[in-house]
């Protein structure tokens, strides 16, 4: 007996060729930019300089020049750190994970995603570095190094150090994920090269790429062992990062649920940062028929999904705190929510929890516009709940004698729009020199018959 | 392969050994090279070259380096190593403190040559075994750059000969045409200085000295001659008090002697295994003092009605006694008849005391503790005591003299009247018509800038001198290092003015005390080592002196003053009130500029920086005043004719219709790091009766402004949340009854399974967290350092803040840092409100009730057995002893602030910014200019910006007490090692030392009983803050206890 499935709706819609492919992604490396790509340059490469003064001061003068105090030792640092730690999700997820699950649609975006994600986590490593109070000597201290100070080793007891490992090991892995995927299409850049400048360049980065099938049977097995590898890592960097808190004791830190909180959180925030820059790469590069309202829809999914485990992981820490008996966890949690940073709270719960939910509407989840606008939300939402995670924690713990606000300075927001400026200075330039859809794994999925591509010729 | 015997040779003349070959066979060129012969080459045969490159790799080292200014930094060896100075060893030199009439006995450590900190004599009986936090922080003044530098005229510089010609000239013409001279000073202790000025006086006859006390105590003295027939301040034995009620006496912070007073006081208020009794305090008083924040019973009263309490209270007790009544308008006081009560049942234990410089009110403060038999026994009548001598009365006439143009010469003598005596302006205005404006001070103040000649005073440290503050109580002061600056010791300048044959100050110290004191024993009887033994001890008393303690009838006119009294208080005045008061920190003001004092936050408000008016809650709600995190309005307070705008502070405990507001601010010429501090209070002290009072009764009025403004404070959240697990306190019944259940334990559930394998130790599922833990603990095979702190004991004085600021080379920040809640200081003393609350809610319980009681907690590191920052520092910056102190390793430390955030105490101090050396922080005068680093303990590190650090448990300490031991060939001693916390406590309610040592105090006080590799403490009131996490602090708090019935 034949069975015989459904066909699927194709994933890349407009009919496009394979040839069509190559020329419409090429055709952005090769051409020059469109004058709202120097715009969105100009403003991106100002956020990179004013933030560059902020982060020059506060390296020269220390410190102080934040809005940190004796009470708060963390605020805007850390919670910019896990912000983009947990943006950084989004692409190794989408290749790694979607990879191993055979989730095709992952193909249109995961070479975006992917290049965000290493973005993400240059910016979020840009925080450990700038929040040390001696970074001169803090950036090689935290390495197991051999050295000549004796018997001096790194303390592996502490969740800094694990931060250290993890965050190395997930962008190493990334930035090699990434780089295997784009040799083939770097291959076909060089071979369409007009000048002897690009086509060095191009030839230099495909690594001698020939397209043979001993190349492609290796390329083949380097991405599935790498999306072995990078899978693990997807949940355990920010499995360790929720560890510098939850391995703490200060009441509100002090929590076991943190682990998978933090990665559904990081997934959520960064199916969001995809989604924002894609909806715009999409437009400007008029990439509608590879990123279809499908792959939006599937993405939006995604969101609900996870923010709904985040909306829950809320609920149960509340639960939790009253269940506990713990007077001092009972108060963080109170204070959370009705002390002086009520706002923020609310903002976490509005954005991260209420907004979400109306994906569960398909008018909304397929809207392009309510999508831009959500994902936008999300984010905002998800800086404010590892702000109310850290800052609300701290500011009033166990001894009231020591209770303060952490009121943020200019150097705080400077230091924040300084990473804005890379990851978007990056980003466009990514967008400008690096075909931004993976054209080598597009055109296994592209539909075509004898007869379609008879028609073309 | 065989061995090559053969030789070879370079020519004939080598196998010749010709001696032409020989001489030459050691250079490298065998014969002069051709160039010039010149002054590179030394000698014949010298290696030119080599010194050519040497001379000009020289030169140009040199002139590189003399393009660039080099920092120069002297570092003289010693010709010959003085005896006594070796380097890395401290010396100790017992000396006295004196400022005004403030003293303490201490001793002066110095480190090659240099006053580095003030540690309390311990043999001294005047001022207890502490210190106070203005004695701590004098060390720092010596190196005020803002002193005097060298004597001036008319403002500019001149040479002490000429200055004294100049001088002596003038004297002689206004002695010979009878003009009057005065010699204005503040409370002189000094028995010689005193006969200094008698040699004065002979000399130029129309002399005269006029003392004053900017806080003055001559009502005092006047109802004691009214009383008593005797014009003195007496002895008040705190000690021997069973009740003590004090009419605003802040007798634990800035009346009288407050050292010695608090030490007593404490001493009946320790609780132990054996003592389960203690006095108790009645406080009525305006604004919230350190006393009425330690009494038992605090009322809140009006200084308009202060008289009528004091009068009722006699007639409650003259009731009992059955002594006639006195009529007065009738008034409603809380705790009063409870006061009548106990002070009835301690009869001749008991003692009343007001800090009302009425003499009216002394009256009859006098009249109650003579119906109680007081006098006598707890009033020691015939051991005066001389720390306030300032006559009101003289002083007052000396204003209206110079006013009036009658006083030719003024001599300040280390006084500063137009700052802070009440007729400053008066005294401004005046002293234009004097011819001859002398000030031997200390630096060009408020006052010095009128005068003509400047004649700067040596700083106490450089001083010989002596001091009698008690009848038949001495001490001397020596000098610790010689002085910096081109002054002169005001009393050689005295003397030389004086024509006195040798103006060698130490040799007349010397011969008055071989003609009055050393004559008064007779166990010695060589003078030179009499005086020896007296300068090494520092103190000496006269044996044998009157104690006996004999009953002095009080024969006062009672109703005479209860008619005044009726006169000048009422008992329901309508009006705002204002109550002027001192702080322990800043005192009069004096040491304004000692950044150490100005950033110790005042134990009540914990504000530091600024002054501010007191307000209370019910006011605060008239004027819309909130206070938020140091946020808070400036208002407007008018006094008479005077106006001043000023930040207005919401202070639970403040009488109703009263407002308080502290002196010693308001400063401008003392120097930058006071100046413009604040406002000036001193000439808002107005007169009642005739003496200045710190109160003003009528023309007060205070209106809101719109401005808002930040106060400096290091705490801006005053309850504790009712959490006992920070502060654990009960009523003195409660523990007498039931020490073992008056306290909070807390316990956690253990599973079933730990249930099984813990057996006993557990009690309805639940155990002391104590007794388990995931950490395998750590091995203490010799020492095992702890801390006990008696919050019975701890009146908040903050002596220890300041000596821990001076031990430990801690920054200040300035007021702008404490603001941004950046303080540094490693011990801080938590201040919490507290109160009978029906509160419910966390807002509700923020909220101090309008008079709370209060508790006050030190705070410093609790050196964790289980280290929450020692697990979370990537670096292992912050780890453990094997004696269990948490050490900071600051050259390892990158400031992560990990640790700071994971310290559940909040006693980590991170350096924010670069705090030495740098501009921005000049402030810390200890650390931003040479002079003032001359003050830094040479043991103790100055952290650089960027790294974490916090209380060392003062390790440098601990390292010097073992390696003594160690020279010794034995084990340290308890009392040997002690923190520089402990050892300036004036109560002696911080005790440090090794718990493994079953016969050190710590041990008994804690009731340890050592079981090999643990200890258990099985003292009732000890406990640690945060139990239940179980990070097992070596700092153990010993529970408040109060003496109050229980739900009163």
């Amino acid at each position: 007996m034949e069975v015989v499935s459904s066909v699927r709706t194709p994933l890349i819609t407009g009919g496009k060729t394979v040839g069509d492919v190559t020329q419409d992604i090429c055709v952005r490396v090769e051409a020059k930019p469109p004058k709202s790509w120097f715009l969105a340059m100009a403003i991106s490469l100002t956020f990179l300089f004013v933030g560059l003064y902020a982060v020059f001061t506060t390296a020269w003068e220390g410190i102080g020049v934040w809005g940190l105090n004796k009470t708060v030792g963390w605020a805007w640092d850390i919670t910019n750190f896990v912000w983009w730690v947990g943006i950084g999700h989004a692409g190794t997820l989408i290749s790694a994970i979607l990879l191993l699950f055979r989730q095709k649609w992952r193909m249109s975006i995961n070479r975006a995603a992917e290049a965000m994600t290493i973005f993400a986590v240059i910016c979020a490593l840009f925080f450990p570095f700038i929040h040390m109070g001696r970074l001169w000597l803090g950036f090689y201290w935290v390495m197991p190094l051999p050295n000549t100070f004796g018997s001096l080793w790194v303390n592996f007891n502490s969740p800094l150090l694990w931060d250290v490992f993890a965050i190395s090991t997930y962008f190493t892995v990334s930035l090699v994920f990434w780089y295997i995927g784009l040799i083939p299409d770097f291959a076909t850049i060089r071979d369409r090269a007009k000048n002897k400048v690009s086509a060095v360049i191009y030839g230099a980065l495909s690594f001698g790429w020939v397209g043979s099938a001993k190349d492609w049977s290796r390329y083949e097995s380097v991405s599935l062992i790498l999306a072995g590898l990078a899978t693990p890592l997807v949940l355990s960097v920010h499995t360790i990062v929720s560890f510098d808190f939850a391995t703490s004791i200060i009441p509100g830190w002090h929590t076991t649920i943190f682990p998978p909180y933090f990665v559904s959180g990081a997934v959520f925030s960064g199916f969001a940062m995809v989604l924002t820059l894609l909806l715009i790469t999409r437009k400007v590069y008029k990439l509608e028929d590879y990123i279809s309202v499908q792959h939006i829809e599937f993405m939006n999914i995604i969101i609900i999904v996870t923010g709904s485990i985040v909306g829950i992981a809320y609920l149960t820490e509340l639960f939790i705190a009253w269940y506990s008996g713990v007077p001092a966890e009972q108060y963080a949690f109170l204070n959370r929510a009705t002390g002086p940073y009520w706002w923020a709270y609310a903002t976490m719960m509005t954005c991260n929890v209420v907004t979400p939910q109306l994906f569960w509407f398909k008018k909304i989840r397929t809207s392009l516009w309510a999508t831009f606008f959500l994902s936008i939300i999300v984010n905002i939402g998800m800086w404010f709940e590892r702000f109310v995670i850290i800052v609300t924690s701290l500011h009033r713990d166990f001894l009231p004698s020591s209770w303060a606000m952490f009121y943020p300075t200019f150097y705080d927001v400077g230091d924040y729009l300084f990473t804005f400026g890379i990851f978007f200075t990056f980003f466009f330039l990514f967008a400008k020199f690096f075909p931004v859809i993976n054209m080598a794994e597009v055109k296994s999925i592209i539909k075509s018959t004898s007869t379609s591509d008879k028609a073309l010729k | 392969m065989k061995e090559n015997k053969k030789q070879y040779w370079k020519g004939v003349e080598q196998l010749t050994n010709d001696p032409e070959f020989v001489k030459y066979a050691g250079k490298e060129f065998s014969q002069d090279l051709p160039y010039k012969k010149g002054v590179l080459q030394e000698e014949e045969g010298g290696s030119s070259r080599r010194d050519f490159l040497k001379l000009m790799g020289f030169s140009v080292a040199a002139a590189s380096l003399a393009a660039c200014e080099a920092p120069v930094r002297k570092a003289i060896p010693y010709l010959n190593k003085p005896e006594v100075i070796d380097p890395g060893v401290p010396n100790y030199y017992a000396s006295t403190y004196t400022n005004g009439g403030n003293y303490c006995s201490i001793v002066v450590k110095t480190r090659e040559g240099r006053p580095i900190k003030i540690e309390p004599n311990k043999l001294s009986d005047v001022s207890g075994s502490g210190t106070s936090a203005q004695a701590e922080a004098s060390v720092l003044s010596l190196y005020d750059k803002a002193r005097l530098q060298a004597p001036t005229a008319n403002g500019t510089a001149i040479e002490w000969k000429e200055l004294d010609s100049q001088i002596i000239g003038k004297l002689e013409g206004i002695a010979a045409s009878g003009g009057q001279i005065r010699i204005v000073s503040k409370t002189i202790l000094s028995p010689s200085t005193k006969a200094v000025i008698d040699q004065f006086i002979e000399k130029y006859p129309t002399t005269e000295l006029v003392m004053y006390d900017a806080i003055s105590a001559y009502g005092i003295v006047k109802a004691n001659e009214e009383s008593f027939g005797k014009a003195v301040i007496p002895t008040y034995n705190f000690d021997k008090a069973k009740t003590v009620v004090s009419f605003g006496a802040d007798f634990l912070g800035t009346w009288i002697n407050p050292n010695r007073f608090s030490s007593d006081f404490v001493k009946n208020r320790k609780l132990n295994y054996g003592k389960k009794e203690m006095s108790r305090l009645y406080q009525f008083e305006t604004n919230l003092s350190l006393t009425g924040a330690n009494a038992d019973y605090r009322t809140p009263i009006k200084p308009s009605s202060e008289g009528i309490v004091v009068t009722t209270l006699y007639n409650l007790l003259a009731a009992r006694s059955g002594q006639p009544t006195i009529g007065v308008s009738k008034i409603e006081v809380a705790h009063l008849e409870a006061a009548a009560n106990d002070l009835w049942s301690n009869k001749g234990q008991s003692l009343v005391v007001s800090g009302s410089n009425d003499p009216n009110v002394q009256i009859m403060v006098n009249a109650i503790n003579g119906l109680l038999q007081n006098i006598g026994s707890t009033i020691d009548l015939k051991t005066p005591v001389y720390f306030r001598q300032g006559n009101d009365d003289k002083m007052k006439q000396f204003v209206n003299d110079l006013g009036a143009g009658k006083i030719q010469g003024v001599i300040f003598l280390n006084s500063n009247p137009i700052y802070d005596h009440y007729l400053g302006k008066t005294i401004e205005a005046g002293l234009s018509k004097a011819k001859l404006k002398v000030g031997l001070c200390e630096r060009a103040d408020e006052t010095a800038s009128d005068l003509d000649y400047l004649a700067p005073d040596h700083h106490y440290l450089e001083s010989w001198n002596d001091a009698q503050p008690v009848e038949g109580k001495y001490s001397l002061c020596q000098p610790a290092i010689s002085p910096l600056f081109n002054t002169r010791q005001a009393q050689e300048s005295l003397l030389t003015w004086a024509g006195y044959g040798n103006n060698d100050y130490f040799e007349f110290v010397k011969a008055y005390w071989q003609t009055y004191i050393f004559t008064t024993q007779n166990k010695l009887q060589d003078f030179q080592t009499f005086f020896d033994q007296c300068l090494y001890d520092g103190v000496y008393s006269v044996a044998g002196r009157a104690v006996t303690l004999e009953l002095i009838v009080f024969g006062g006119n009672i109703s005479a003053a209860v008619g005044n009294i009726s006169r000048t208080y009422t008992a329901n005045n309508e009006g705002l009130e204002l109550a002027l008061y001192e702080t322990i920190v800043i005192g009069d003001g004096s040491q304004a500029n000692n950044p150490w004092l100005q950033e110790t936050p005042d134990p009540i408000t914990k504000a530091c920086w600024d002054n501010y008016l007191t307000i209370s809650q019910a006011m605060a709600k008239d004027l819309g005043v909130e206070m938020e995190e140091g946020n808070t309005y400036q208002v407007q307070l008018k006094v008479g004719e005077q106006t001043l705008v000023l930040p207005a502070i919401i202070q639970p405990g403040q009488a109703r219709g009263t407002v308080g507001l502290a002196v010693g601010y308001g400063r401008t010429k003392v120097g930058k790091v006071a100046d413009n501090l604040g406002v000036n209070a001193f000439p808002l002290i107005s007169e009642i009766s005739g003496t200045p009072t710190m109160n003003v009764l009528s023309n007060v009025s205070v209106s809101a402004t719109n401005e808002s403004v930040k106060v400096a404070q290091t705490q801006t959240h005053h309850t504790f949340m009712n959490r006992e697990f920070v502060v654990q306190e009960t009523t003195l019944d409660t523990y007498k009854n039931h020490p073992e259940h008056a306290f909070h334990r807390p316990k956690i559930a253990v599973s079933n399974a730990l249930e099984r394998k813990l057996g006993d130790e557990v009690i309805d599922g639940k155990i002391e967290p104590r007794k388990i833990s995931l950490w395998k603990g750590h091995d203490y095979n010799n020492h095992h350092w702890n801390m006990s702190i008696d919050m019975n004991s701890c009146i908040g004085c903050s002596a220890c803040s300041v000596a821990c600021q001076a031990e430990n080379n801690v920054p200040v920040v300035g007021k702008k840092e404490v603001l941004n809640r950046r303080e540094m200081t490693w011990i801080r003393i938590d201040r919490y409100y507290s109160s009978e609350t029906t509160a419910t809610t966390n807002a509700e319980l923020e909220i101090a009730a309008e008079n709370p009681e209060v508790t006050f907690q030190p705070m410093m590191c609790q050196h964790c057995n289980n280290a929450p920052c020692e697990t979370v520092c990537p670096v292992a910056a912050t780890s453990h002893s094997t004696e269990g102190l948490n050490q900071m390793v600051y050259n390892r430390c990158i400031g992560t602030r990990y640790c700071a955030n994971n310290c559940p105490y909040k006693v980590r101090r991170f350096n924010w910014f670069k705090y030495h050396d740098n501009e921005q922080f000049d402030n810390n005068l200890a650390m931003n200019n040479d002079l003032g680093k001359m003050v830094l303990n040479p043991d103790v590190t100055v952290r650089s910006r960027g790294v974490m650090e916090k209380c060392t448990f003062c390790v440098q300490r601990i390292q010097y007490g073992k390696l003594e031991a160690k020279k010794k060939g034995r084990r340290v001693v308890d009392g040997e090692v002690t923190t520089a916390c402990a050892s300036a406590c004036p109560t002696d309610a911080i005790v440090f030392g090794d718990i493994r040592d079953p016969k050190s105090e710590i041990s008994k006080l804690l009731q340890i009983k050592d079981k090999g590799d643990s200890q258990e403490i099985h003292e009732h009131r000890a406990y640690n803050v945060l139990e239940e996490l179980n990070v097992k602090p070596n700092v153990w708090y010993l529970a408040k206890v109060r003496n109050k019935e229980e739900n009163a």
